[in-house]
């Protein structure tokens, strides 16, 4: 996997850590939340991953109907698969033969984290949120995917109440496969849209790698 | 659901620049965007106004917000992707004005 540091700008700052710690006692001290509800809030952030993302995309894979439902209607298909998405509505778009999606926050870092969990750091740097509304298929190049020219590239500016979730295309050669054997092809950069899901022999790789 | 503007329509985002003084509303409208020609692609409900919601105040009257779906070339002149490419992007109702006699993009 490509690590992306050219991508990370400025998401580390000592002064804003510091400061988050200061207010976050504060709050403490002044009676406003509890020790207990910042730690639950964080085991509850903490137990959000692209796992969840990729339980459903496998299901759309399998399931014609529940990828209409999908498209439809994002959080309404999350919580049909019992996955929460609190404030924020879902908004799926497919990947197709003519068309490949990518979401971006441009204006800050909005991200499904209810389905993918913590955003990557270059997500929230500011060369990705600058570079990829104009110029997005020579930052995709850098990711390592190459959109033909032939196809569409929409970038999904995520600037309001709505979050997204990208439905890649099912790999060749996965005729037959489990909704679980599936999901493990289903990476978060592929949900971001910044990637292609694995193939077959890309997963044999990692899974021979992990032995 | 309410909403001045349909599915399809063409739409102009307001060229504004709202004054820092007395207060820089929590704008949710990039600059890029502002001025563009584009076109309805859905609506998505009504929303509390994030641009008074930020200060800590109601957000009342809810704002229709739309997705709307702009050509990549139209937004960039220097657009080095072919003319096929877009941008989606929510937008709230009152950042909207019909475009339907422009020419462009």
């Amino acid at each position: 996997m490509t690590d992306h540091a050219h991508l990370r700008h400025g998401v580390k700052d000592n002064h804003y850590k510091r400061l988050a710690i200061a207010v976050r006692e504060l709050l403490i001290e002044k009676g406003v939340v509890t020790e207990d509800e910042i730690a639950t809030f964080m085991a509850r952030m903490d137990a959000r991953s692209p796992e969840l993302g990729a339980r459903m995309v496998a299901r759309a894979w399998v399931d014609p109907e529940y990828k209409k439902r999908m498209l439809a209607d994002g959080s309404a298909a999350a919580e049909e698969l019992g996955i929460a998405v609190d404030g924020t509505l879902l908004v799926v778009v497919e990947n197709t033969e003519d068309v490949h999606n990518l979401f971006v926050c441009t204006l800050c870092s909005c991200y499904p984290r209810t389905i993918l969990g913590l955003p990557p750091d270059w997500y929230k740097g500011r060369e990705y949120r600058s570079r990829v509304i104009n110029e997005p298929r020579a930052v995709l190049r850098e990711f390592g995917t190459d959109i033909a020219d032939g196809i569409e590239l929409r970038v999904h500016d995520s600037t309001a109440d709505m979050r997204y979730l990208i439905l890649p295309q099912r790999p060749a050669g996965t005729e037959g496969w489990s909704e679980d054997r599936l999901a493990k092809l289903v990476t978060r950069d592929s949900m971001i849209g910044v990637s292609l899901p694995l193939r077959p022999d890309q997963l044999d790789q990692l899974e021979h790698a992990a032995e | 659901m309410s909403g001045r503007f349909s599915v399809g329509e063409k739409v102009r985002v307001q060229d504004w620049d709202p004054p820092n003084e007395p207060r820089k509303p929590h704008l949710r409208t990039p600059y890029y965007i502002r001025g563009k020609i584009g076109e309805i692609e859905r609506i998505c409900g009504d929303f509390r106004n994030p641009e008074a919601l930020a200060y800590g105040e109601d957000g009342l009257p809810k704002q229709t917000l739309y997705r709307v779906r702009f050509d990549q070339t139209h937004v960039w002149p220097n657009y080095a992707g072919p003319p096929q490419d877009k941008v989606e992007i929510e937008i709230y109702e009152h950042w909207l004005e019909p475009a339907a006699g422009d020419s462009s993009p």
